[in-house]
């Protein structure tokens, strides 16, 4: 088994594998905002009055997060390119990272999967592995920050998206590109329509040079280096041009939703 | 409290007196140390998802439940902590505060003021007037203020705001920037509670003015 976990994924991090195993339980206290527990009483004790009464705290929080998001599309740049760095810097092992173990993440055979392409578009046409390997790619290396603060430096190859949507004809004014992902639970995010057309938010069909490991989203990840690693979709299986504000995995629990970098 | 109030006023009436600590003084004071605390407490949860040294906070002291409920405090309560602080700094810049309050500072003052406060010689008499001390610890936390907010800014948004963080020499450093900011202001806020505590005209200043 271990040795097989090995070839899965090239020098995975156990450290970080047991962490992240480790934040999944707590499940139903990471899906409430606050605790009312000691923290809340303190804060109350100390203020001497009841601000933080948890719903309309929570109702407030929620209010200042959407403002948050109109800041964050405000300072967003189309042009402002994430920096990039020599291979030399590339973070190894760069750390698999996930809501599951990665024992419990997608195994997709490559020959069998589809993209499929919804919404606000001309063609809407299934695209295989092999018609997208087709298209022209590019190499960036970046760093992926990720919502808990650390981050990894790693080197992505694939199409840039917004080279992708001109082929499929997808009608650019529209607000949102949702992704819809094999990651158990069903992961999905919305990914606002500039930071799809921003010229580093990419297609990704390989990681340091080879095809994408299972680990990091084989068949497909969404790069997005002006995003938070949380709204960088692996296992895409369907991606829909939409006005529509449909959520998202990490979104509806409370992760601010443009959450740019 | 009573009796208090009406010889205050009396006082005041008297001798018409400028406040120790004006009014915005104390508006943004305690402004600024209810932010604190928010941002301080949900800090520690945001820490703890990632945590740069060998420890975590116990849940008991932080705030927001999990990291994505400790997000939504901590870039709320930067908004308060930013506006207010620039309020803060405006005022402190325009009215001559700063100038008149904390300057000058000199290496033989703090050394003649440490020595005072470390044999209980220092005197509060005047609380308008800092000692050496004071303007040094002063001076020197409205600087942290300062660094701990650019510092947050550039991990907030280090593609848009990338000079700033190249200012810091890299996101990862402004992280341990950011984290060592708040170790010097919780320290600062122990010493500064603590003093307040030994010395409580000063706090009642910092509430009612004198």
């Amino acid at each position: 088994m271990g040795r097989l976990r090995k070839l899965l994924i090239p020098g995975v991090d156990k450290k970080l594998l047991v962490r992240d195993a480790v934040k999944t339980m707590p499940e139903l206290t990471r899906r409430r905002f606050i605790t009312a527990g000691t923290s809340l009483g303190a804060l109350t004790l100390l203020t001497g009055c009841d601000v933080v009464d948890s719903s309309s705290a929570e109702e407030l929080l929620k209010k200042v997060s959407k403002f948050n998001d109109a800041v964050q599309a405000w300072m967003f740049n189309p042009d402002a390119l994430a920096p990039t760095f020599p291979e030399s810097m590339i973070t190894k092992p760069f750390p698999f990272n996930a809501y599951y173990d990665l024992d419990d993440a997608p195994e997709i055979a490559g020959a069998d999967w589809k993209l499929e392409v919804r919404g606000l578009v001309e063609n809407k046409k299934s695209w295989t592995l092999d018609e997208l390997y087709k298209l022209p790619q590019v190499k960036q290396v970046t760093r992926h920050i990720c919502v808990e603060g650390w981050s990894a430096i790693g080197s992505w190859t694939g199409t840039p998206l917004r080279d992708f949507l001109k082929l499929v004809g997808a009608d650019t004014r529209a607000k949102y590109v949702w992704f819809q992902c094999a990651d158990k639970d069903g992961y999905n995010s919305p990914l606002d329509m500039r930071t799809a057309l921003h010229p580093q938010t990419q297609m990704t069909f390989k990681f340091g040079d080879e095809i994408l490991p299972r680990a990091y989203g084989f068949p497909m990840k969404i790069r997005v280096p002006t995003k938070l690693g949380f709204k960088n979709p692996k296992y895409v299986l369907s991606m829909e041009v939409t006005n529509d504000y449909k959520g998202g995995y990490w979104e509806d629990q409370g992760y601010n939703s443009f959450s740019g970098s | 409290m009573t009796s208090l109030a009406v010889s205050d006023h009396q006082t005041e009436t008297a001798t018409p007196a400028k406040a120790i600590q004006p009014v915005w003084v104390r508006m943004v004071h305690w402004i600024n140390a209810f932010a604190m605390l928010l941002m301080i407490m949900s800090g520690w949860q945001i820490y703890n998802a990632s945590p740069l040294f060998g420890f975590t906070f116990s849940r008991s002291i932080t705030l927001g439940g999990w990291l994505g409920g400790a997000l939504l405090w901590h870039f709320a309560a930067m908004w308060l902590l930013m506006v207010n602080g620039l309020i803060y700094l405006a005022l402190g810049f325009a009215t001559g505060r700063f100038r008149k309050k904390l300057l000058p500072i000199t290496p033989g003052g703090v050394i003649a003021d440490t020595k005072a406060a470390l044999t209980f010689k220092l005197s509060h008499d005047d609380l308008s007037k800092y000692n050496s001390v004071q303007k040094l610890l002063y001076t020197g936390i409205i600087t942290v203020g300062v660094v701990i907010v650019l510092s947050g800014l550039s991990m907030w948004k280090p593609v848009q705001l990338h000079w700033l963080v190249s200012l810091f020499g890299g996101y990862d450093i402004a992280r341990y920037v950011h984290f060592t900011c708040m170790a010097l202001i919780v320290a600062f806020l122990v010493i500064h509670v603590a003093l307040a505590l030994l010395v409580p005209k000063s706090l009642r200043a910092m509430i009612i003015g004198r």
